[in-house]
Formats: structure tokens, C-alpha cells, sequence
């Protein structure tokens, strides 16, 4: 095991570079000078040359690439282009907001895809069953576009019963009152891909050697269930929610963004809108890290709770 | 009795699937909207400001409220007529109001479309029409890019082996530890240039992974298998073995995982018009519909929304289904 760990640690190594060199790549050579963009409509060449050398984008690449480096490995990726605010303080204070959403968001969700996969999985072949994956189906080909606009409209606009964005002091207040409506349409967008994953992991377990003996021995269908399939199941789906950590971390960015929560997803956006180059480089680096931790995290996991599985 | 193909073999599989054979007709339906579209015989005009402003549907009648501007336009006429001498710029007011009134002074603006009008009064059947054009358009070139990089990358690796995979390994593993949806945004930032080329490169360069990691092992599956040593042993090149000899033998795998890639730059789509990184403002999508769409929900004007999420919805749905059909199909194992 720590063999195995050491071993992948090693190997973030060249993944880690890859990142590094990708997104200097894009940043400093395909994005190239965004002085023009920043000195904004009237502007002197001396601005230019000014704005220019306060970026560093007046070095040559390799001193760039240095300076990058040095930037990743000591996580101080300097001031934001557009508010000056250092990009560590954005993150630290940003980071709350996104997990007072994401924490609710992932436990909920789960834990009703899973009851609902369940029962789907426990009527297999029957009507509601197939009616569900219809549903599920079809609830998928919305856009999470839609799902935030239309919940936004009726829960907050129109019934009021959810402020229609904002954020406020206490965290019970953010938590209750500001997040729950982006929650609730979280929820709604990751239930349908949720139910249908799951409903696989059960089906593989039901047909399983084990629980024909169980039904042999003359055990009831609940017990079964909740005791034999769901312990089995449950192993795929704790690795998938570990696997989905980084992708909801950046992508609850367009709900972040309607529901006007002060969190990492939404700085990303308004980086990009802003092309504040120090904000999305650094999200980058902190999310492909993240993700290379998590997947490490979700394969030891694995092996705790399935001592068959071998590592290699 | 004559040997049947592994495609005739899947096609009369996929026939026996009714559901998949009804998506497989309704995503034709939609490829000939996107080449009518393409050929200017549907929704040509979809620019043109055909209905007056938040033009309701017609099956639901034109509106019986007047808008407010149109009332305080009558009011300001009356107040001019009291002063009880002629206006001398009257007649070219009038010239300027019918101008500014209509796109043009000859035809009237209609109170009803067929789906409904936007905030200018375009006919929203002609932008859904267009848009499907537009978004099909991105989904099918950038999963074909997608596909083609996915299957290059993924076939030079599993068949070459040894550093070329050890370094499509790598670039694998840096483009998939990025969440995609970041990748995307981030080079989206980085072009800051909207267009449909664009998007279909973005989405196409950073989506061949999914592709590349299952046609590598599909290569490494066949480059040991005996017609492929045999292909060898007659004195086949590398690239003969790759493309001609183990690629038919692995297409079934690419058509898959291409149609599963046009579900999902179809979605991303969406979202990067919708955040503006998307098509540019000439050109209408689903992406740019919902984008207008949701500060006219709040004034009550649904239609819009409407039309572009079920347009939106039955094409996803439909192609949805047809994947699952299609893997069913070409799966050998269920032979």
C-alpha cells in the first residue's frame, strides 16, 4: 500500500509538468499579450509598454516559464489582473461559499440517486422502472441551462420562496437561505445521470451467485437489498462520487454564477470574462492537482473497502 | 448461402430495436433541418424582424394589452394636436416613425408567429430552425475532430507501443486531470474569439480522450491477434496493419464513442454560447436562444425558452437512445 502510494505520488511528477506546460502553453504563447485588451479602448504605447512589463509578458519565454514555475511551486500566482486582490486571498475566501453549496449538494444528491436507483433496480423490468429511465433519459438532454433558469423563475421570482440570489453574513443564513435553491437545482441536474449509474451498480450485484443464496436461504427481499446488494454497490459508487469532486468543484460554475454565491466557480467566470489570465491559471493548476489527489484518494478507498481489488 | 457482413448483421439487429430505430429517424429528421438550413431553404430570414416585439404564438392569439409604449405614443399625439398649430416636421416624423416602426415601410409586422417572436420580433421558428443548424453543425464537426484525433493518438499508441504510448500516455493524463468543462472555459478565455470554428475547435482539440483511451486498448486487443501477425508476415507496413487491416475491426468502438461526443459538445456548446464564448452574435444556436431567453422569462415570454429546450431536448434525447441502440447492435458480444 505505501509502496503503491509512493509509487503514484512519483508519478504525479510528469502529469503535474504536463499541466504546468499546457497551460503556459495556452496562457503565454497562444494568449500572448493581453495588454491591449487591458490598457481598454484609449491607450499610448507607453501604456502599453508599461502594462506590458508590470505582466512580465516583456520577458523571454524561458524567463516566463521560470517565473510560472516558481509561481506553481510556492502557490503565490501574484495579483489578480483586474482587482489587484492576491490570488491566494481570492481562494481562501471563496473556497466556503463554493463548499457550503457542494457539501449539501453531493451528500443529498447521492444519497437520493442511490434510494432511487435502488428502488428502480428492485422493480427491474416493470413499468415504473422503465417510466424512471424514460424520465431519466429525458431529464439528462435538458440543459443545466434550463433547469437554473426555469427554478430560478418559479421558486425565487415568481413564489418567493427562495431569495433570488445573494449571500449573507451567518452561515446558517447562506446555508438555508442562499444555497438552498442552488442546491435543490444541483439536485434536480445530477439526479437523472446519478439514478442510471447507480441502477447498473445494483443490477450487477443482483444477479450475483451470492444473492441467489441469500434468497435460497430464505431471506427477505429488504434484507437483501439493504444489507447484501447495497454494500456491494455502494463500492463503484463511492469512487464515483470521490471521481465527480473535481468536475462539480468547476463545473457548479454556471449555478454559482446565477445564484450570485461568492464562490471559486464563479471567479472563474468572471476571470475568463474578464481575461484575468492569474486567476484561471491558478484555478487550473489547484483543480488538475486536486484532481490527481482525489483519484489517488478514490483508488486507495477502493482497496479499503474491497479487499479484492488489487492495487498495481 | 451467402456470408452476411458484421455491418448487415448490426444493422438487422438495430431494426429489430423499435425505440432505436424511431431515434435513429427523428436524428435524421433533425440532419435534414441542419442541411435545408445549410442550403438557405429553411429560416434564411431568421434575422429579419418579421412580428412585432415578443410577438406571442399564434395558437395562443395575439395579445389584447396594449404595450405601454404604444399608448404613450398615441397620448404624446394628442398633446401636439392641442397646441392647434400644424407641426412642420410632421410629415417627416411620420416618415422616420413608419422607418423605425418596420424593418421595412412596405410590409406590416405581423401580431403573431408561428412559434412566437422575440424581443425584436424575429420569428423564433426560423431562429430554432437556424440554431439546430448551428448547434448540429458544431456537435457533428467537433466530435469528428474529436474522433479523428482520438482514434490516431489512441492507434499510434496501442499499436507502436514503447515511447509513443508512454507519451500519448502522458498527454492523456494531463488533459483528462483537468475537469473539462475548465479546459474549455480556460482555452475560451485564452482565444477570446467567438465563432462557430471556434467552438468546433475548441471542443474537438480537448475532447478526443474518452476516444484515445478505448481505441488504444482495442489496438493493443488486436496488434497480437493472427490476421494482423499474418498482415505482417506478408510484409505489411506499420501503417497498413493500423488503418487498413485492425481499423474496420475497431470502427464500431469510434462510431460510438463519436455519437456519445456529439451529446456532449452539443451541451458544451450551449453553455460557452450561453456564457459568450460561444458562436458569434451573427449566428443563431440553442446556446444564444436560452442566453435571450432568460431575461424575457422574467417578463413573462416563454417561448422562446420553450422551443430551443424542446428542440434541444428531443435531439439529445433521440441521440441518446440511438447511441445505446447502436452499441447494442455492434456489440459482438451479444452475437
Amino acid at each position: 500500500m505505501l509502496a503503491y502510494t509512493l509509487r503514484r505520488l512519483w508519478q504525479f511528477i510528469p502529469t503535474l509538468a504536463g499541466v504546468i506546460l499546457l497551460v503556459f502553453f495556452l496562457f503565454n504563447w497562444v494568449g500572448g499579450d493581453p495588454a491591449y485588451l487591458l490598457a481598454g479602448k484609449i491607450s499610448s504605447p507607453d501604456m502599453i509598454a508599461n502594462i506590458r512589463r508590470q505582466l512580465g509578458v516583456d520577458e523571454p519565454y524561458g524567463v516566463q516559464l521560470w517565473i510560472f514555475l516558481k509561481q506553481v511551486l510556492s502557490g503565490d500566482f501574484g495579483a489578480s489582473w483586474s482587482t489587484n486582490e492576491r490570488v491566494a486571498e481570492i481562494f481562501a475566501t471563496r473556497l466556503g461559499p463554493s463548499l457550503t453549496v457542494l457539501v449539501p449538494l453531493l451528500l443529498i444528491s447521492t444519497l437520493l440517486g442511490m434510494a432511487a436507483a435502488m428502488l428502480v433496480a428492485h422493480v427491474r423490468g416493470s413499468l415504473t422502472d422503465r417510466a424512471v429511465m424514460v424520465a431519466c433519459t429525458v431529464g439528462q438532454s435538458i440543459s443545466i441551462l434550463v433547469y437554473i433558469l426555469v427554478f430560478q423563475y418559479l421558486f425565487a421570482y415568481q413564489l418567493g420562496w427562495f431569495p433570488v440570489q445573494g449571500w449573507g453574513v451567518t452561515f446558517a443564513d447562506n446555508l438555508l437561505r442562499y444555497s438552498a435553491l442552488a442546491i435543490i437545482v444541483g439536485i434536480a441536474v445530477s439526479l437523472a445521470p446519478d439514478i442510471r449509474l447507480y441502477r447498473t451498480f445494483f443490477l450487477d450485484e443482483i444477479n450475483q451467485d451470492y444473492v441467489r443464496t441469500a434468497r435460497a436461504k430464505g431471506m427477505s427481499e429488504t434484507r437483501i437489498m439493504w444489507v447484501h446488494v447495497l454494500r456491494n454497490a455502494a463500492i463503484p459508487m463511492v469512487t464515483n462520487v470521490l471521481l465527480q469532486l473535481p468536475g462539480l468543484l468547476a463545473g457548479a460554475f454556471l449555478i454559482e454564477r446565477f445564484f450570485g454565491i461568492p464562490g471559486i466557480g464563479r471567479e472563474v467566470i468572471l476571470a475568463v470574462e474578464r481575461s484575468d489570465f492569474p486567476i484561471i491559471k491558478a484555478v487550473t493548476i489547484y483543480v488538475a492537482v486536486a484532481t490527481m489527489i482525489i483519484n489517488l484518494l478514490a483508488d486507495l478507498l477502493y482497496k479499503a473497502i474491497d479487499p479484492r481489488v488489487v492495487l498495481k | 448461402m451467402r456470408e452476411q457482413g458484421v455491418w448487415a448483421l448490426a444493422w438487422k439487429r438495430f431494426r429489430r430495436d423499435r425505440l432505436g430505430f424511431a431515434s435513429l429517424i427523428v436524428v435524421l429528421v433533425y440532419v435534414a433541418i441542419m442541411l435545408g438550413a445549410a442550403a438557405g431553404w429553411l429560416g434564411p430570414d431568421w434575422n429579419a424582424e418579421a412580428g412585432v416585439s415578443f410577438a406571442p404564438p399564434t395558437f395562443l392569439g395575439p395579445e389584447a394589452v396594449e404595450s405601454p409604449q404604444l399608448a404613450k405614443a398615441a397620448e404624446g399625439a394628442q398633446a401636439v394636436a392641442d397646441y392647434g398649430i400644424a407641426d412642420p416636421l410632421a410629415p417627416d416624423l411620420t416618415e422616420i416613425a413608419k422607418t423605425l416602426s418596420g424593418a421595412s415601410t412596405t410590409s406590416a409586422r405581423a401580431v403573431t408567429l408561428p412559434l412566437g417572436g422575440d424581443k425584436w420580433g424575429r420569428d423564433v421558428l426560423k431562429k430554432v430552425l437556424k440554431g439546430t443548424q448551428t448547434s448540429l453543425v458544431v456537435g457533428l464537426s467537433a466530435a469528428a475532430l474529436a474522433a479523428f484525433l482520438g482514434t490516431l493518438f489512441g492507434a499510434l499508441a496501442g499499436f507502436r507501443g514503447g515511447w509513443v504510448d508512454d507519451f500519448f500516455n502522458w498527454l492523456y493524463s494531463v488533459f483528462t486531470s483537468i475537469p473539462y468543462l475548465l479546459l474549455v472555459l480556460a482555452i475560451a478565455a485564452v482565444v477570446n474569439q467567438k465563432g462557430t470554428f471556434t467552438v468546433i475547435l475548441i471542443l474537438g482539440l480537448t475532447g478526443w480522450t474518452g476516444i484515445f483511451r478505448l481505441i488504444r486498448a482495442e489496438y493493443l486487443k488486436h496488434r497480437v491477434r493472427e490476421y494482423v501477425l499474418a498482415a505482417d508476415a506478408i510484409g505489411a507496413s506499420g501503417a497498413r496493419r493500423m488503418f487498413v487491416h485492425i481499423l474496420p475491426n475497431v470502427s464500431h468502438v469510434v462510431l460510438v464513442q463519436l455519437s456519445i461526443c456529439v451529446v456532449l459538445f452539443i451541451k458544451s456548446e450551449v453553455i460557452l454560447t450561453f456564457l459568450g464564448f460561444g458562436v458569434g452574435v451573427d449566428t443563431v444556436s440553442w446556446g444564444s436562444m436560452l442566453a435571450e431567453a432568460g431575461s424575457e422569462l422574467l417578463l413573462g415570454k416563454w417561448w422562446q425558452l420553450t422551443a430551443a429546450t424542446v428542440a434541444m431536448a428531443i435531439l439529445v434525447t433521440a441521440f441518446s437512445l440511438f447511441t445505446d441502440a447502436m452499441r447494442d447492435a455492434l456489440d459482438p458480444r451479444l452475437k
